[in-house]
This record gives structure tokens, C-alpha cells and sequence, in this order.
């Protein structure tokens, strides 16, 4: 159906960011004084509209509540057409209210701090251009256009990773990003080109088709292709998600300015990968093999995330492990199909909200600690910003799954869904999740108690204080959604809501105690009592201790950055080198060689001379009139 | 409006106005510089009016014109553009006013590292719209001769454009640029020569028209070496694998200006060759030697963006870029579909703008550093940042980001080549990911990082440099969202093209009638 009423302008959505950052951008140094009021503004009209679009939806029915919107013709050639398309449906105005919601808190708190950064606006312009892009990409009704949003987050993810380009570090780890997410983008560019090969369109609707009950033209895909189609997709989902085994750069990442850690590298766009498996749930559904890998991945990371959250000293380390994590909790969820894809979503939007908490906590911690960022040097802050120390705990208590905080309703029913998935395969899955669990307590709990408990360990010349209010009050409005948000969707019928999408699960009822979810709790407790013996029973020592193989294998992210280096880097660069040395001596060689061969000596070819080429070029033209005038003779005779 | 030359007179106002500039006292360079601009601006201005009154959808070549030139050879002056030699010849008299201003204060120096001797100003600019003609020409002709002859006559204004106003290797450069063409050019010529005994036996009169030779049917060994003679004089042109080492010496040694020309628009004449002659004049031959070429196209890809991430110096590296751009075009060409042959034409004109605009800001590069080497430079961004911005928009569509303009038609080409052969379309697309690794490496190293010394004190972009970049960037934007006028030109000579070779797309695998499609109306 068409969009109508406020849908009709959900342009308008991209649009405000849009020319936020164009202004900005273009603007330059003109735009200084007020630019960050213009980007606050932009993004909070987005989030206005979002509103207003989500309002208008609740007064439809189930089945009137998915809306295209077609812009214009993006490119049409045979029978291969792309529109600029919109969907407004309720996965997309559920991810439209987390982008403008979560995202209007994060620019509010930039303002405070990046208030002495000289570049504020550059900044401000990237992260309208990320919210523009990132809308386009849950908005977009074709692959194309999700595909336009997908490159244009990567893009402002690059550009803000790298917002301190002078430091060689942020340079090469935003090229990192992108290069990585690219080897994703080929997964998405080959399942484009499957798709249109298979169907002939890259459109949701056709493909799709428009809603649970009525499968389009995936519902005829052979299992084949559907694997194919499937795997190419988690690819590129691995990418945006920083998944294994693409996850490598999303630690790398955290040397971006704090606010873009919270909001690109934890609240939205490393999810979308978590979208795109759930938008595309008609094609993976045709493909058991391809729901199992996604869960297999999901598993794998979920676990070395939080590993590697336990080894890391720097509290946007930890935090990114945790990230990893929590992402590979969602893509286990939509693996496993109807009854997860609830779930998946629900805990998305409940981690966007208390882990942008978390991250913006951190970053008014290292506001106070003079851009510290190892939490060796941390300690007892809970004395002296009270606010940051409330809301960052309120932040933990829903990550870890503390009844009744948002990630006790959201992480709870990822858990027993796996168990549900029954055979093997679930019960290794469940047990993964579960460990997970326990895992993420201890590593939480270590954060928390190294930088808000024990004895002061803080440098020389450090004085921390509160932040402002204009970074507190965001913190405090994020603790709100970290205690209520998972309870609100989970309780409050968030199954419901998406089932016009995705289907309706055969359990509608939240269960309150089962088993796996008794055993979540006992782990979580087991957790938090290992962190408060190692680090708040005792003094923490300032200098990391040589520590056990795993704390040193996770504090080198499990290796990965060594297995990539010994597997592409330095046999990439010995091809390359190869490359340019058989291309000067053998490609180039080899013609320079004949030339000289018909030249006469390789003498001569070198000592050419200008006058020899303009003889060369002068014959060639009375070659060919001899030719064509021996024609002429031919012809007239 | 119709019945106005419009391409014999954009043929002709260029090239008298090179006389003009070139005959100008040699002591007065502003005036020269003035009148080539102004002729050059002139010369768009009328290329766009011709191309509103282009009906899309009317007759395949409009602005036709034929004059009898040797009538006893059946040689004519016949002139006409289809969507897709529009869109080229727009590329071309674009690009030229921006390359005059670019070059405004360059010219009398040399693109190179050195201090050489002053160069005649005049004579650059003469060249240059020299250049223009000829280009419009080669595009506009209708006469299998007449395109020969400006395919040939390109390479003298190119030859001087490299040979006097480049680096200090230019003539090494200029000479190895001129004995590769001069073989590619022999082999066709003879091809061309053939082509008039051919059609006096076929169709009883000797002709050189392409829409009558494109009714002959030729087959056999014949059409094999027909094709042949063509298409490597074409593979030279684009540049190919393995016919390409001419592209990154005389790249490197070439003026910033003239580059852009020589990659943008001049390297486009042989993929367009391909597109027009090859395939339509032998289409049997032509599908003969497609697996050979569908691989050499995939090994230009892969292998042009493996030597452009082992590049040291600026200019030979967006040269490889371009061997592994005009890898995907000639995979779009021979894919032999809609979409990887509409692909591969608006590839053609994005390529020449993306293209265009990096040569030209790695010229402005080396006009300020004095050095063309990826590691003379670093720290850029900080002090310099609408230079870097600017090169970072280039790049980002050179990556074929999508929302710029290269994107859609490299989607294109990947979705038109995948239809019919999944192998090749998987290799190329590598290409997607060792793009980003060669434009983010190369803007880390010269961009990224704490200023170097010898960077410090480098102006940002002038004005004039801003005028001459800006324009390209708007286009590149432009085109990333909106390709569909240029597409809807493109499109019926595609399909025309494709009737003759006699093939159709390949039917989807799944087809079914889909209820509700509110996108579309």
C-alpha cells in the first residue's frame, strides 16, 4: 500500500540530516558558530517525524501497516528496475525511532564533548550523514537502496573513525574498517547480482513478498540457492556487525571520538548486519543449512567477544569486546527463525540503549580522567561523579541480564529460544549463550568495579569531576530505556507488533522462570562474585600482570589481527610486489623487447629519438595513402 | 534546429579556434588562454543545446550529416550520434573548459618533477582544442573511414601533449605512447582497407557507412581477422592487459590537463570501438572470442588493482586504476546484456569524470609538492582540507561507493555479467574490495597522519583550482543518484546494438506475477 498522511513524508526523515551535513560540509568554517546546533536540530526533526510516522502506524491494522513510498526511478534498464523506494513497516519504524531516538540523545551529549575540539562542526556534519544514511538503509524497499544506506553508514563510520586523521592510528584503523566491511559488501554485491539473476528484482516486495503469510518469490527458491543467497548475505552482515570473521576492526574502531563508539559502534550500525538477516527471513527461511551457520556465527562470537572483554585494560576496549558480543546474541536470535526474530530485535533495542549509556558513561569518565582511557588508572569514581557512576550502573545491571532490567527480558529470551531449537545443535547453542552470560557478569562487574570501586589509582595532575549537565541528562534519559526498555517490548507485546513482518512465534507468553533461565541467573551471580574477589576485594594492581594465556590471548583479540596479517597481509603484499615486478620487467619487457626486435638493436630503441618517432608516424600516413590509393586503382580498373 | 550542422560545426569551431590560438603572438599567453577557454566553453554550451533537442526513443543516430569526401573510395563525411556517442561527446566537451582552467597556470611548465626550459603557452591550448575536435569526431562519425582518420589523427596532438610539455622522461614516454598505437592503428587500417572489397561483394556497392556495413553478413575466417584487427587496436586504445604498460609511462610523464583527456575521454574510444565496431560489424566473431576476452577483462581488473596498491608514485597509480576501470567496462561490453552493456557506457562517462577529477587534483598535488611520489606527501588533511575532501570524493566514486556516480554503472556491469557468466562476474567483483584498498591507502599516506614538514606551509585549493574541480564533483554526485536521463539515452542503442548480435537476456531462474507493487506505478 501506499504511504500516506506523515508516511507519505518519509523523505523528510533523510532529507533533515541530509542537508545538515551538506550545510555543514559546504559551509565550512562559516558555520562554526551555530553548527552544532543545526545538527542537534536536524536529527531531533528527524526524530519528530519518526514520531509522527510511528503514531500514524498505530492507528492501522495489522495488515495495513506496511507502506512503500516511491521517490523516483533510480536506474531502469531491461527488465532490471530499481526505484528509489521507501518501506515503512513496523521492523523499519522500529529501527527509525532507535536511530533518531538514541541518536538525538548522542548529539545533545557531543555538544558538551566536543565542545574544545576545533573541528565540532566537521564533526556534527559526519554524524548527520551517518543518521541520514543509516535511515536509508532500514528504509530502503529494494536491496539497492539498503545497499546505498549500507555503504553511506560505512562511509560516515570511516569518516568519523578517522575524525583525528593526524594521529596515524585513527587513519589506519578507519581504512581497516572500511577495507574489512568492503570484504563484506562483496557478499552483498554477489547476492544482489544472485538475486536478479534468480528473479529478476532486487525488490522486497517481489522477492519477499509482503508480510509473513504472503511469501514472494523466495517461497519458490530451491534449497541451493536459497544456501547461497543466505551465506552471501551473513556476509555482509559479518562485516557491518563485526561478526567472525570479520570482526577484526571493530576493536581498532574505538579510536574514533567516544560518542561515535556509542552510536555508530554499538547502538545502530553495527546491528544492521542483525537487520538485514531478519528483513530477509523468506529467503533464509527457505535454507536450514543458512539459519544454522548464522546461529554457528552468532555462537562463536558471542563467545569470543566476551573473552576478549575480559582481558582489555582500556574501558572502549572492553566495551567493544561486549559490543561483539551482544551483537553475536542477536544474530544467534534471528538464526533460529520465528521464535527468535522478536527477540533479535527487542535485544537491539534494548543494547542500543544501555550500551550507548555505557559508551557515553566512558566517555564522561575519560572527560574526567584527562582522555585516559586504561582503567588501571581508574578507581572509587563512584565518589565523585555520582551521576555517571548511577546511570553507567544502571547500564550494567541491564547488560548482565539483572532481573528486572532491559537485558534480563531481551538476553533471557535469546537463551531459552536456543534451548527450544531442541537436538544437538540447540543444546550447544543454548549452552554457548548461556556461558556467554556468565562471561559477560565477570567481564561488566570488572569494569564497573576497576573504574567506579577500590582505591584511587589516578595519575598525577588528574582532578575528576561530574560532567555537564548537557552530557549527564542524556546519560540519565538512556539509564531510563536501560531499565524499562526490555521489559516494556518484551511484556508490552513487541512480538505482536513485528509478527505482520516476521511472523508470529508459537510461544506468545513471556515464561519468567525456567530452567535456562535459572541457570542464567546463578552464572551471572557466579560472575560477579569472581570480579568483586579479583577486582574490588583487592587492590588492583597499575601495571597489568603477565596474566594466564587467555587473558593474554584476549588481550590480543584472540589473535585475530596476527592470523589476518599472516593470511592476507603479507601474502598480499609479496603479491603485490611480485605484481609490479613482473609487470616492469616481464609484461613491459616483453614489448619493450619485440619493439627493440623490430626496431633493430635494443640500442637503438633506447637512443629514440623524437625525430625518428615523427619519421615513424609520418611513413604510417604514407603507407596508408599508398594503400588506399593502390585501392583506388584497383576500384577504377 | 534539426537541419543545423551541429556536429560538423562542433567539429570544426575547435579546430579552427586551435589554428586561431595557435597563430596568436606568442608573447600575449592571456589571451591565448582566454580564447581557448572561451571557445572551449562555447563549444559545451552548443553541445548541450544539440543534446536537448535529441529525441530518446526517435530515429538511432540523429544530427546526421553525409557529404561525399572520396567518391571514388565511397569514402563520405557523415557524422551522426546515437545515446551512446552523445554521452561520450558530452563527456569530452565538458571536460575540456575544465582542463583549460586547470591548466591556466601550468602550462608553461612541465607536469613532471623538474624545472625545465618554459614551453609556448599558445601551443598547449592550441593543442588542446585540437584534441577536442578530433575527439568529438571519432565519436561523431558515421563513416567507418572518417572514424579511422580521427582515430589516428588523435594521437598527434596527444604525441606533442606528452612529448613537449611532459616530465623528463616525456619523450621515452611519448614515443613508447605513439609505436603502441601506430601498431593498433596498422592493424586496423588494414582491417578498415578490407571492409571496402567486403562490402562491394556483399552488397554491391563499396562502402565505408556503418549502418550499411552493419546489414553485411560476414562469417568465417575472415570475420575472425576483421574482428581481430579492430579489437586489438581497441585493446591498445582502453588500455587492456596485456597491451597496457604504454598507459602508466606516459601517465606519469604527461601534464596533469592533457591526462585527463588521454584517460578520460581518448582511452574511451577504444572500449566505444568495441562497443560500436567489433560488435555490431562481426557480432559472430565476437561471440567467438568472448571467453578469450571476458578474461583478459577480469585479468585487468584484478591484476590493473594489484599494481595500483604497489604504486609509488600518484600518477601511475590512478593509470592502473584505470586498466582495472577499463577491465570491468569491456566485461560489461562483452557480458552481452542490457545491463552490463548500459553499465559499461555510463561506466565510460563516470570513469572520465571520477578519473578526470583525481588526475586533476594529483596534478595540483604535484604543483605544490614538486613531487609526485605517494611518500613526499602526508598530513594533507590538516592543511590542506577542501584539497583532501575533494580527492576523497573522487576516490570514494572511484571505489564505486555507491550514491557517486561510478557505483551504479560497476553494479550494473556486475549484475549484467552475472546473468550469463557467474565466474567472471565472482573474479570481478574482487575488484570491489582492492579498490578500497588502493584510494584508502593512498589518501591514509598522503592525507592522514601529523603533517610532514614539506606539507606544511601547502596552500589549499585556489579558486581557480576550485572552479576548475567543482563542477566534476557536482556531476559525480549528480550522477550517483540521478543516472536515469543518461541511462534513457544509453538504453535503445544498447538494445539496438544487442538485436544485431542476436541475443537476448537470460530469463530469471524464478518468474512469477507479484500482486501488489505499490513502489511502482
Amino acid at each position: 500500500m501506499k504511504a500516506e498522511g506523515i508516511q507519505a513524508a518519509a523523505w523528510l526523515l533523510i532529507a533533515f540530516p541530509l542537508l545538515g551535513a551538506a550545510v555543514l560540509l559546504l559551509g565550512g568554517r562559516r558555520t562554526d558558530r551555530w553548527g552544532h546546533y543545526l545538527g542537534v536540530a536536524m536529527s531531533l526533526a528527524s526524530f519528530a517525524v519518526g514520531l509522527g510516522m510511528f503514531v500514524q502506524m498505530l492507528g492501522y491494522d495489522d495488515a495495513e501497516r506496511r507502506r512503500t513510498l516511491h521517490l523516483w526511478n533510480f536506474f531502469d534498464v531491461g527488465s532490471l528496475h530499481v526505484g528509489m523506494d521507501l518501506l515503512v513497516d513496523p521492523l523499519s519504524i522500529s529501527f527509525v525511532l532507535l536511530i533518531t531516538g538514541v541518536g538525538s540523545l548522542i548529539h545533545i551529549y557531543s555538544m558538551g564533548y566536543m565542545a574544545h575540539d576545533e573541528d565540532r562542526r566537521r564533526f556534527f556534519a559526519y554524524l548527520n550523514l551517518f543518521v541520514a544514511a543509516m535511515l536509508l538503509l532500514v528504509l530502503g524497499a529494494n536491496y539497492v537502496v539498503l545497499f546505498l544506506g549500507w555503504e553511506g553508514v560505512g562511509l560516515a563510520s570511516y569518516l568519523l573513525i578517522g575524525f583525528w586523521q593526524f594521529k596515524p592510528t585513527a587513519a589506519v584503523a578507519a581504512k581497516k574498517a572500511f577495507v574489512v566491511n568492503r570484504v563484506g559488501d562483496l557478499g552483498m554485491v554477489s547476492a544482489i547480482m544472485l538475486m536478479f539473476a534468480t528473479f529478476n528484482s532486487v525488490d522486497f516486495t517481489t522477492v519477499l513478498g509482503t508480510g509473513a503469510e504472503h511469501v514472494g518469490l523466495a517461497g519458490k527458491l530451491t534449497s541451493g540457492t536459497a544456501t547461497a543467497l543466505g551465506l552471501l548475505l551473513l556476509l555482509g552482515a559479518c562485516g557491518k556487525s563485526a561478526q567472525l570473521p570479520l570482526q577484526s576492526w571493530l576493536l581498532d574502531a574505538m579510536e574514533g571520538p567516544t560518542p561515535v563508539s556509542a552510536l555508530i559502534h554499538a547502538a545502530t550500525m553495527v546491528t544492521a548486519g542483525v537487520y538485514l538477516i531478519v528483513r530477509s527471513a523468506p529467503i533464509f527461511e527457505m535454507s536450514p543449512d543458512a539459519q544454522l551457520v548464522v546461529t554457528i556465527v552468532g555462537a562463536a562470537t558471542l563467545l569470543a567477544g566476551a573473552i576478549i572483554g575480559t582481558g582489555k585494560d582500556d574501558i572502549k576496549k572492553a566495551l567493544a569486546g561486549s559490543t561483539m558480543s551482544q551483537i553475536g546474541y542477536m544474530h544467534l536470535a534471528a538464526g533460529l527463525g520465528k521464535p527468535g526474530y522478536a527477540f533479535a530485535i527487542a535485544h537491539l533495542i534494548a543494547h542500543g540503549f544501555f550500551k550507548a549509556g555505557l559508551f557515553l558513561g566512558a566517555g564522561s569518565v575519560m572527560h574526567a580522567m584527562n582522555d585516559d582511557v586504561n582503567m588501571r588508572h581508574y578507581g572509587a569514581l563512584r565518589k565523585v561523579m555520582y551521576v555517571t557512576y548511577a546511570t553507567f550502573g544502571l547500564g550494567f545491571l541491564a547488560i548482565i541480564g539483572c532481573p528486572p532490567f532491559s537485558g534480563f527480558f531481551t538476553k533471557d529470551g535469546i537463551i531459552e529460544a536456543a534451548f527450544e531449537k531442541g537436538g544437538t545443535s540447540g543444546n550447544i547453542l543454548g549452552a554457548c549463550a548461556l556461558i556467554g552470560a556468565g562471561i559477560t557478569a565477570y567481564y561488566m562487574s570488572r569494569v564497573m568495579f576497576m573504574t567506579f570501586f577500590g582505591e584511587k589509582r589516578w595519575q598525577e595532575g588528574v582532578h575528576p569531576h561530574e560532567s555537564p549537565k548537557v552530557m549527564t541528562v542524556p546519560l540519565i534519559l538512556l539509564a531510563l530505556g536501560s531499565v524499562f526498555a526490555g521489559g516494556f517490548l518484551v511484556l508490552g507485546g513487541f512480538s505482536d507488533f513485528l509478527a505482520p513482518v516476521v511472523g508470529e512465534p508459537e510461544e506468545h507468553t513471556f515464561k519468567w522462570l525456567t530452567a535456562p533461565g535459572a541457570a542464567t541467573l546463578v552464572l551471572m551471580v557466579i560472575g560477579v562474585a569472581i570480579a568483586w574477589r579479583q577486582y574490588a576485594a583487592r587492590p588492583v594492581p597499575v601495571e597489568a600482570p603477565a596474566g594466564s594465556v587467555l587473558t593474554r590471548a584476549a588481550r590480543r583479540d584472540l589473535y585475530g589481527d596476527a592470523i589476518n596479517e599472516s593470511l592476507l597481509m603479507r601474502p598480499g603484499q609479496w603479491l603485490t610486489r611480485l605484481a609490479v615486478w613482473f609487470d616492469n620487467r616481464g609484461v613491459d619487457g616483453a614489448v619493450n623487447g619485440i619493439a627493440a626486435g623490430v626496431g633493430g638493436t635494443s640500442g637503438r630503441i633506447r637512443r629514440i629519438q623524437t625525430g625518428f618517432a615523427r619519421s615513424y608516424a609520418l611513413s604510417m600516413y604514407l603507407g596508408a595513402a599508398i594503400v588506399v590509393a593502390a585501392l583506388l586503382v584497383v576500384n577504377a580498373s | 534546429m534539426t537541419d543545423f550542422p551541429w556536429l560538423t560545426v562542433l567539429i570544426a569551431l575547435p579546430a579552427v579556434g586551435a589554428l586561431l590560438v595557435g597563430v596568436l603572438p606568442r608573447e600575449n599567453e592571456a589571451l591565448a588562454k582566454q580564447a581557448a577557454l572561451a571557445i572551449s566553453v562555447v563549444e559545451a554550451v552548443l553541445a548541450i543545446v544539440m543534446t536537448t533537442a535529441f529525441k530518446v526513443g526517435g530515429d538511432r543516430f540523429q544530427f546526421t550529416e553525409k557529404y561525399w569526401w572520396i567518391k571514388s573510395f565511397g569514402v563520405h563525411w557523415a557524422v551522426g550520434v546515437d545515446g551512446v556517442a552523445l554521452v561520450l561527446v558530452l563527456l569530452s566537451v565538458i571536460l575540456v573548459p575544465l582542463v583549460v582552467i586547470a591548466s591556466w597556470d601550468e602550462a608553461g611548465r612541465s607536469g613532471g618533477t623538474d624545472t625545465p626550459p618554459k614551453r609556448s603557452v599558445k601551443t598547449y591550448f592550441a593543442l588542446l582544442l585540437a584534441l577536442e575536435a578530433m575527439m568529438v569526431g571519432v565519436f561523431a562519425a558515421t563513416d567507418v573511414f572518417l572514424f579511422y582518420v580521427f582515430f589516428e589523427a588523435m594521437l598527434i596532438p596527444v604525441y606533442f601533449l606528452i612529448g613537449s610539455y611532459g616530465g623528463p622522461q616525456r619523450s621515452y614516454a611519448a614515443v613508447k605512447f605513439l609505436l603502441y598505437s601506430l601498431l593498433g592503428g596498422l592493424l586496423m587500417l588494414v582491417a578498415v582497407v578490407w571492409l571496402y572489397p567486403l562490402s562491394q561483394d556483399k552488397l554491391g556497392h563499396g562502402t565505408f557507412m556503418f549502418d550499411e556495413l552493419r546489414t553485411m553478413h560476414v562469417d568465417g575466417m575472415t570475420a575472425k581477422w576483421l574482428f581481430l584487427g579492430f579489437f586489438v587496436a581497441f585493446a591498445i586504445k582502453a588500455p587492456m592487459v596485456p597491451v597496457h604498460t604504454w598507459l602508466p609511462d606516459a601517465a606519469a610523464q604527461s601534464p596533469a590537463g592533457a591526462l585527463v583527456l588521454v584517460v578520460g575521454v581518448l582511452d574511451k574510444v577504444g572500449t566505444y570501438g568495441m562497443l560500436r565496431f567489433c560488435l555490431e560489424l562481426f557480432p559472430g566473431a565476437a561471440k567467438w572470442a568472448t571467453p578469450v576476452v571476458l578474461a583478459l577483462a577480469v585479468i585487468s581488473i584484478v591484476y590493473g588493482a594489484v599494481l595500483a596498491i604497489g604504486q609509488v608514485d600518484l600518477k601511475r597509480l590512478v593509470a592502473y586504476t584505470s586498466v582495472s576501470h577499463f577491465g570491468f567496462i569491456v566485461l560489461g561490453i562483452f557480458a552481452m546484456t542490457t545491463q552490463g552493456q548500459s553499465g559499461a557506457t555510463l561506466y565510460m562517462v563516470n570513469h572520465g569524470f571520477s578519473t578526470g577529477a583525481l588526475f586533476l587534483l594529483v596534478g595540483f598535488m604535484i604543483a605544490r609538492r614538486r613531487s609526485a611520489r605517494i611518500d613526499a606527501f602526508g598530513g594533507v588533511q590538516k592543511v590542506a582540507p577542501v584539497l583532501a575532501g575533494t580527492f576523497l570524493v573522487a576516490g570514494l566514486s572511484g571505489l564505486s561507493l555507491p550514491g557517486l556516480s561510478t557505483f551504479v554503472s560497476e553494479l550494473m556491469v556486475l549484475i549484467g555479467t552475472f546473468s550469463r557468466h557467474r565466474v567472471p562476474a565472482v573474479l570481478a567483483a574482487s575488484g570491489i574490495v582492492l579498490a578500497a584498498i588502493y584510494i584508502l591507502w593512498t589518501y591514509q599516506r598522503t592525507m592522514g597522519g601529523p603533517a610532514r614538514d614539506e606539507v606544511k606551509g601547502m596552500p589549499d585549493l585556489t579558486v581557480r583550482e576550485k572552479l576548475a574541480v567543482a563542477p566534476i564533483i557536482a556531476i559525480i554526485v549528480a550522477m550517483g543518484l540521478f543516472p536515469q536521463p543518461v541511462l534513457k539515452a544509453i538504453n535503445p542503442s544498447v538494445q539496438q546494438g544487442l538485436a544485431r548480435v542476436d541475443v537476448r537476456d537470460p530469463a530469471p531462474k524464478i518468474n512469477g506475477n507479484v500482486a501488489e507493487n505499490g513502489a511502482r506505478p
